[in-house]
């Protein structure tokens, strides 16, 4: 029963996002090209690395709201590591990253090993760690990477911008790890509940805590992705994340009470997002006019599927 | 004295066993004094630091400067306490200043100015209350929804300009009575009424007992969805008076969300020994918490340090009162 109204709640998802994707075609002759398309892919990969993982944090009724702080933190060590350490741009970034990560398993640590609710756990770094990236800043940029590091975030390969391919490979990696292996049953089990999960001789602590620490480090690929497509690093880079992240995710069909999801629907949530965003910003509205919208589909995707289940129980 | 009939010889000997009222209010205000004497600490070690820090005009600054957020904490203090949470009242004072302010300067009278963030943050609360309560959609949810819809929705009307020559009687957090900023005075009397009112008021203390066990509350026929979109309305005004002081401190209004506003909100109340589990703490810890980190803003940029550390100094306040609160609350073995 939960796999076929899953699979109904992603169909409708999927019928809705074509039927928006030929409404935008017919709007505006720009939408529908190739380029353009592509173009959006690139955009799309940072909230998509990280809504990607932000599903299973969500599934196991768990919230990650340091994401985007994460991925400023990591946009600032990797160049601080690179200009003020001078260490090879790889070794900065790599270093970044094994950073980033490692705020995510701080993350799962509070929430595990001290029972801290995620919420509250992760709004507290949500300040830490974008307070950490302000202080190492101190509002400097850092700009003038070598050239060959924008490949990663500006170049193609085989025609398809590099960082495409990277979410691709999360994606089909994060699926059959949630769909078909004994880690993601686990994440299923504790998010529908953890109690019963744990009596189980489910290993609770340990899988919730590796959650986390994926967490961050999507965020913190992320954030080096960010940095070479925007060619320089501020301390408020992924400002907002977050909320582009969980919208996804909940739009995407996941409960966010935990024990139902995939990442599927999360991606097809990522490309509604998206789409909605690039026709938007083709029929001249701003970016902020964008925000009103999507804060609009979070509270009205949960609405719906709240007010269903209600009918239906 | 819940016994009436004691005789005079028993109610002596009993006020004698009683504990003083030192140990009493340490046990049932504790954080409330730790709060109290690390701001004096401070102050005083700055003060020896630098005798500027304790100027009339720096007091000044960190207590009337900093007021608007010790009465939206109690607001906030409130709805941490029946077990939710908003990250929408940053977003929320940030609209609501801007509406505020441009009523008074396109000539409407001071009390319509005033009185329309009150109403208005009412308004936007009772939603926010209602989809929380009656939908069960999860508050952080719902809020992280407002909060996009306030903040975008703001900018992409005003463009995030500045509102300037408004009149002169609309500023009331500039007005002194008896030689004392009003935004102190306000502060002071709010956060007091309302602590009354959750100590000693039936509906108050309902509060608790829906964030402390919501089943626990609904078997002894308290409503808790009625307790929760009534705090978040309640909640809803104190936002709409802490913008009134906000709007009303510079001559100037800028028409953006103040940045980090609802995390310094949220923090206030947390350190100010309102549980994040719900059910335990008093808003006068939540004001106390707020000027304890207006202090230590000021006392910061007084020994030198950079204001951009601020944020991780918060950061990390937050997460070790958290944990303090989790380890105190462990069921012990």
């Amino acid at each position: 029963m939960p796999l076929r109204h899953l699979l109904r709640h992603e169909t409708i998802l999927a019928f809705v996002a074509i039927l928006l994707l030929v409404l935008l075609a017919f709007q505006s002759s720009q939408f529908f090209t190739g380029a353009n398309l592509l173009n959006q892919g690139r955009l799309m990969t940072e909230v998509g690395l990280v809504a990607i993982i932000m599903t299973f944090v969500i599934i196991t009724g768990g919230i990650d709201l340091s994401v985007g702080s994460i991925l400023g933190l990591t946009a600032i060590l990797t160049g601080v590591f690179w200009q003020n350490l001078g260490l090879p741009l790889v070794a900065a970034a790599g270093l970044a990253v094994a950073v980033g990560t490692f705020c995510g398993f701080v993350n799962g640590f509070v929430i595990t090993r001290f029972g801290v609710p995620p919420l509250i756990a992760t709004l507290a770094t949500l300040a830490l760690y974008r307070g950490l990236a302000e202080g190492i800043s101190q509002a400097r940029s850092v700009r003038g990477y070598p050239d060959w590091f924008y490949v990663l975030g500006q170049g193609n390969v085989l025609g398809v911008p590099t960082q495409l391919w990277i979410l691709i490979a999360f994606a089909i990696l994060a699926s059959v790890l949630l769909a078909a292996t004994r880690i993601g049953r686990s994440i299923y089990a504790i998010g529908a509940n953890e109690v019963a999960a744990f009596f189980s001789g489910l290993p609770v602590n340990r899988t919730k805590i590796a959650v986390y620490t994926a967490s961050g480090f999507a965020a913190a690929l992320a954030g080096v992705i960010f940095v070479s497509r925007v060619s320089t690093t501020r301390s408020d880079m992924g400002t907002g994340l977050e909320l582009d992240a969980i919208t996804a995710v909940v739009l995407g069909g996941t409960s966010i009470y935990g024990g139902r999801g995939s990442v599927i629907g999360t991606l097809i949530g990522l490309v509604v997002i998206q789409s909605l965003k690039n026709g938007l910003s083709l029929a001249g509205v701003k970016a902020e006019g964008t925000a009103v919208l999507i804060g609009l589909m979070l509270i009205g995707a949960i609405l719906i599927t709240t007010l269903l289940n209600k009918r239906r129980a | 004295m819940a016994i009436v009939h004691d005789s005079s010889a028993v109610t002596v000997r009993k006020h004698q066993r009683s504990r003083p009222l030192f140990a009493r209010l340490l046990s049932d205000y504790g954080q409330e004094c730790v709060i109290v004497a690390a701001i004096l600490l401070l102050l005083l070690i700055v003060g020896l630091y630098n005798p500027r820090f304790l100027s009339a005009s720096n007091l000044n600054t960190i207590f009337a400067g900093n007021a608007y957020i010790a009465v939206a904490a109690i607001g906030m203090a409130m709805v941490i306490i029946t077990g939710h949470i908003d990250v929408s009242v940053g977003a929320l004072i940030g609209v609501l200043a801007t509406i505020s302010g441009t009523l008074a300067v396109s000539g409407y009278p001071v009390w319509v100015a005033w009185g329309a963030p009150v109403v208005l943050g009412m308004a936007v609360n009772c939603v926010v209350g209602w989809l929380v309560a009656y939908a069960r959609i999860p508050s952080i949810v719902v809020t992280l929804g407002m909060m996009s819809i306030l903040r975008g929705g703001l900018i992409s009307i005003t463009g995030g300009t500045w509102i300037s020559g408004l009149p002169k009687e609309f500023m009331i957090a500039q007005w002194k009575p008896f030689g004392l900023p009003f935004p102190i005075i306000a502060m002071v009397v709010l956060t007091l009424i309302a602590a009354w009112w959750m100590r000693n008021f039936p509906f108050g203390r309902s509060l608790y007992a829906v964030g402390g066990n919501p089943e626990a509350a609904r078997a002894t026929g308290i409503s808790s969805e009625r307790r929760v979109l009534a705090v978040f309305v309640i909640h809803g005004a104190f936002a709409g008076i802490a913008t009134i002081l906000f709007a009303t401190q510079l001559q100037v209004i800028q028409s953006t969300v103040p940045p980090n506003l609802e995390l310094t909100i949220i923090t206030a109340a947390v350190i100010g020994g309102v549980s994040i589990l719900g059910g335990s703490g008093t808003v006068i810890g939540s004001t106390l918490a707020a000027i304890l980190f207006a202090t230590i803003g000021s006392a910061l940029i007084f020994v030198n340090v950079s204001a951009y550390w601020l944020r991780a100094v918060i950061g990390g306040l937050i997460l070790i009162t958290v944990l303090a609160d989790m380890i105190r609350r462990r069921p012990k073995k």
